[in-house]
């Protein structure tokens, strides 16, 4: 039985339950919905959830470990002398044939007998396990709602159950969200280990020199690679500073006429329009800063007798921060708007100016909100790829000046992970010793920032 | 330097001691609008030279937006639209000549709910001096916030936590460093919009104890719910309903003869 035929099954004794058990919970009331505990529907749910959910819990768990399980007797029904002397990729090789061939994907004719019998093994076990699964599911089901069914009574607490069980399913919602994390980070953890065996963390955080091609065959040129990240981090120093030296001042200023000076009117039309800056894909941005800015400052440059790469770190740092505009002036423009009228009452009435009153008294008030928006938009600066990879260029060149050409750390493991690549050398593992370094420094930063954010709320609400 | 010379010819130019009360501000036929929604028809209405007035109502009466006309606060309401005339030592405060920012120096303003700025106790005072350049140097200005805040009858608990946040304070002390902050641009007339309404009862006698010593030097217009505060701190009264103003006479004929029935009606408790 085909595993939708089987769910659709279920619901169907779902939906049969909980018509059963409101109508049974009303007929042991005798028709008098205050003599229940609960309201009808409650324990319509009640009987639904048994009908469903056991069956369901058992699905899931066969889905999980079933072909584990079947694999394991497939294999273990080999014939000794098949499997002796096999190294563990030989195994999974065999393994991985017998599945092809069960699967019906290769050829039969090529294979040995010893993996057509296992296949044919598998094919057979599988088929027993779907069956054995469905007629589990459907008695699970069938006595869950005859379990419930007999548990109905006025005086059964049907919404305190339901409860219970809608809350576990609202715990195994957020769970998903943190056990994403923990295992993307745990997984960056141990490659960023592998990787730091072969390079010594002291080279990597302190080196000067970034080279990570290494050689293929023993013969090549400039085999060893090196790894020195500071002249990424520089990069990616350098870029953020000139992407926050653009928008910081645009995006508070904004927020500053947004939320004091603009007419209703004029806020209403001009925060959706600034915020749209927002929705543009980076990619976008990308090609704006290669093709249009990039160009532009070389031009500018040679106009005024500098030497300007035509991928140079001004283009990518300053379309970044006409990028994070909106986050800056959005998020300040909310703190500023947060700041409660009664201080400006307060400063009006000493006869402050409009710009008195927004230096001395609204900006240092909504100060930790908008320092909080700042981080923000830091850690979205340094964490931002697409822009970098298009403008700034590949050269790891460890310089200051904004018209060099510069690389950063998003975009090196951007290009260490492009194309086919084994994952057992240095080059490819130290995409995930600069990755951990980005998560941890953009950890760092939110965290701050959410911080200084919550502080801030605590002292008005 | 300039501004500071203004407000001290200024203070020359007040009547001294032993001249019957003058008229400090006066309102003539004052309508405010917000929207289209008319929240005050028409107002006559003399304040005092250092006297008190106190304004009182049901809720909603225009007694907060009539006083709010009196240093236009009301500016800085869009919807709100003003008509009549409403001067100051016979001058129209609504008259383009007029500088707002000016006009609220000389008008200070109290409010309802205490709203000190996020800085400590010493920059809530000295901020308005500081902005009107009232103070030349640190020792001077130390004097001004000293001098404020004992004449708001709070320097014995703060002088030694000057430099702590004025937001730390209790709700009646928060209020009395409003007034402080108020009294620190050395105003004529401080406006007070129910100054007392989210205090408790000791908290409210400092502060109308602290009205009574204020009335030397400067002319105070308080708007208030509580009928016998109105009755204690005031030497004048307007009663104020619907958006007009019923009547007006020394608070203790109002509160003794009044002469409209609405205003019997409201002070012994019928309505409002």
């Amino acid at each position: 039985m085909p595993m939708s035929v089987l769910v659709a099954v279920l619901v169907a004794l779902s939906l049969a339950g909980f018509y059963m058990g409101r109508s049974r919970a009303l007929d042991a009331a005798g028709g008098r919905m205050a003599n229940l505990h609960s309201v009808p529907g409650y324990y319509g749910f009640y009987a639904a959830i048994w009908a469903g959910l056991p069956a369901l819990l058992v699905i899931v768990v066969w889905s999980a470990f079933g072909g584990a399980v079947v694999n394991a007797l497939v294999w273990s029904s080999l014939p000794a002398d098949a499997v002796q002397g096999l190294s563990p990729s030989q195994q999974s090789l065999l393994m991985t044939n017998i599945l092809n061939v069960a699967g019906g994907n290769a050829g039969a004719a090529e294979t040995s007998p010893v993996v057509r019998a296992a296949a044919e093994y598998h094919q057979h076990l599988r088929g027993i396990g779907r069956w054995a699964l469905a007629a589990l599911a459907f008695s699970l089901a069938v006595g869950g709602l005859w379990y419930a069914r007999s548990r109905i009574t006025p005086s059964l607490r049907a919404r305190n159950q339901v409860e219970r069980v809608v809350q576990a399913l609202l715990i195994m919602c957020s769970l998903v969200a943190i056990l994403t994390t923990v295992g993307i980070v745990m997984s960056l953890l141990f490659e960023a280990i592998r990787f730091f065996g072969r390079v010594s963390p002291v080279e990597f955080l302190f080196g000067l020199h970034w080279s990570p091609q290494t050689a293929i065959r023993a013969d090549q040129v400039g085999s060893s690679g090196a790894f020195g990240a500071v002249p990424l981090f520089a990069g990616t120093i350098l870029i953020s500073l000139i992407a926050m030296l653009v928008a910081v001042p645009v995006g508070l200023l904004a927020a500053v006429y947004m939320a004091e000076y603009a007419p209703p009117r004029v806020r209403a039309t001009v925060k959706p329009v600034l915020e749209i800056l927002a929705g543009i894909p980076t990619v976008v941005y990308g090609f704006f800063a290669a093709l249009t800015m990039a160009p532009l400052i070389r031009d500018a440059g040679q106009a005024v007798g500098l030497n300007v790469a035509s991928e140079s770190a001004l283009a990518a740092g300053v379309v970044m921060g006409i990028m994070i505009i909106p986050f800056v002036s959005s998020l300040s423009d909310d703190v500023i708007n947060a700041v409660p009228q009664s201080l400006r009452d307060g400063a009006y009435g000493l006869g402050a100016t409009r710009s008195e009153t927004i230096k001395q008294v609204v900006l240092p008030a909504a100060l930790p909100g908008i320092v909080g928006a700042v981080l923000l938009a830091v850690s979205r600066a340094i964490g931002e790829t697409m822009i970098v990879v298009m403008a700034a260029g590949l050269a790891a060149n460890l310089t200051a000046n904004p018209l060099a050409a510069v690389t950063t750390v998003t975009v090196q493991i951007a290009t260490l992970l492009v194309g086919d690549q084994e994952f057992d050398s240095a080059k490819t593992l130290s995409a995930f010793g600069l990755g951990l370094v980005l998560f941890t420094v953009t950890l760092c930063l939110n965290v701050i920032a959410l911080r200084v954010v919550q502080k801030y709320r605590e002292k008005y609400d | 330097m300039v501004a500071q010379t203004q407000i001290q010819a200024r203070a020359d130019a007040r009547p001294q001691g032993g001249v019957a009360p003058a008229v400090k501000m006066e309102a003539r036929g004052v309508k405010v609008f917000y929207g289209a929604k008319q929240a005050l028809k028409g107002i006559d209405l003399d304040v005092r030279d250092r006297q008190v007035t106190a304004l009182i109502g049901p809720s909603g009466c225009g007694k907060s937006t009539f006083l709010r006309c009196l240093n236009r606060m009301n500016d800085t309401i869009d919807i709100a639209r003003v008509e009549g005339l409403m001067t100051l030592d016979g001058q129209d405060i609504y008259d383009r000549s007029i500088d707002v920012v000016q006009l609220r120096a000389r008008v200070g303003m109290v409010f309802q709910k205490p709203n000190p700025f996020p800085k400590s106790i010493y920059d809530n005072v000295s901020y308005g001096p500081k902005i009107h350049g009232l103070a030349a140097g640190k020792d001077e200005m130390d004097e001004v916030v000293e001098k404020s805040l004992q004449r708001a009858g709070l320097w014995n608990e703060v002088k030694d936590r000057l430099r702590e946040p004025g937001t730390g304070l209790s709700g009646g002390q928060q209020q009395r460093l409003c007034i402080a902050r108020a009294i620190a641009v050395s105003p004529e007339v401080i406006l007070m919009d129910e100054p007392c309404s989210a205090l408790d009862p000791i908290a409210t006698a400092h502060i109308e104890e602290l009205i009574d010593e204020l009335r030397a030097n400067y002319t105070i217009v308080i708007v208030t719910h509580n009928m016998q505060q109105a009755a204690r701190v005031s030497q004048r009264t307007a009663f104020f309903h619907l958006g007009e103003m019923v009547e007006v006479g020394d608070t203790e004929e109002i509160f003794t003869n009044p002469h409209d029935e609405r205003t019997q009606g409201y002070i012994t408790g019928r309505y409002g």
